[in-house]
């Protein structure tokens, strides 16, 4: 038996499926970005595993999995400060009760 | 042909990868969530290591599980009381989410499986990189070399931690 690129590219696709789901359906704020963190690795291990089995002897794959997880980190860490921000002023983060915004 | 614990490590990560993922949207705590994100994350770690880039394994582990599951975990604590459980999610919204979830993976997963003979190639033999020569490519202006968006992640950084501050200050 051998590991083919399929067998790695499935996990990913349900990973990026769940993370859809949660996106639509979750109406926390931080499960949102959550569920953003888990499409967002989906794609990572997509990008490393399209490398390793198409181009092994390149590492452009690796190299935008890792720019991609030090973006991912600094978006985090702004969507996080401006979450807790809203809590402060609103103290609540469901996004249906959040309507001071809304036009 | 791969080695046996090479394919039973691929069914054990594969499993806690569907699972957690599985359980990080559906269950209604969101401290639990963060907790399954976790798990997803280290699972993804071990695949990095399976694929020869141990040095991508070590930055997943140490941005994505050591960052921002702990930013994810401190936001969750400063925002909800522990223990409270979030609020139900109504049907309609469930069915909808699950209805173009459901679709985007059939579409893709008979993307795959109609591509079958270019999905089912083996793993190749490959060069394993040294830190070295990664760190040779990073800060190199050849054709493979990565300088610019190196330059521009670190604009980026700069930025974000400019931002943080500004959006975090008491006025």
């Amino acid at each position: 038996m051998n590991l083919t690129l399929l067998m790695y590219l499935v996990p990913s696709l349900i990973m990026f499926g769940c993370g859809v789901y949660g996106f639509l359906t979750r109406k926390n704020m931080i499960a949102i970005m959550i569920s953003l963190e888990l499409m967002l690795n989906s794609v990572d291990l997509n990008f490393v595993v399209f490398n390793r089995y198409l181009f092994p002897g390149q590492m452009d794959g690796m190299f935008f999995t890792l720019f991609a997880i030090a973006i991912a980190a600094a978006e985090t860490a702004v969507a996080l400060a401006i979450i807790i921000n809203v809590f402060r002023v609103a103290r609540k983060v469901d996004i249906n009760e959040l309507i001071k915004l809304k036009f | 042909m791969e080695s046996l614990g090479n394919i039973i490590l691929y069914f054990v990560v594969a499993l806690v990868i569907i699972v957690c993922s599985v359980l990080t949207v559906t269950t209604r705590q969101i401290l639990r969530s963060a907790t399954y994100l976790l798990f997803v994350l280290f699972a993804t770690a071990i695949i990095y290591f399976q694929m020869d880039y141990p040095f991508l394994g070590a930055v997943q582990i140490a941005v994505y599980a050591g960052g921002i599951v702990v930013l994810f975990v401190f936001a969750i604590l400063l925002t909800h009381q522990p223990g409270k459980d979030a609020q139900r999610i109504d049907s309609t919204r469930r069915i909808l989410g699950a209805v173009a979830a459901l679709l985007g993976v059939a579409a893709c997963g008979f993307g795959l499986f109609s591509y079958a003979n270019f999905c089912g190639r083996q793993l190749a033999e490959a060069h394993s990189w040294s830190i070295e020569e990664i760190g040779k490519f990073l800060l190199s202006t050849d054709k493979f070399g990565y300088l610019l968006p190196f330059e521009a992640v670190s604009v980026l950084l700069l930025a974000c931690i400019i931002g943080g501050v500004v959006i975090a200050r008491r006025r």
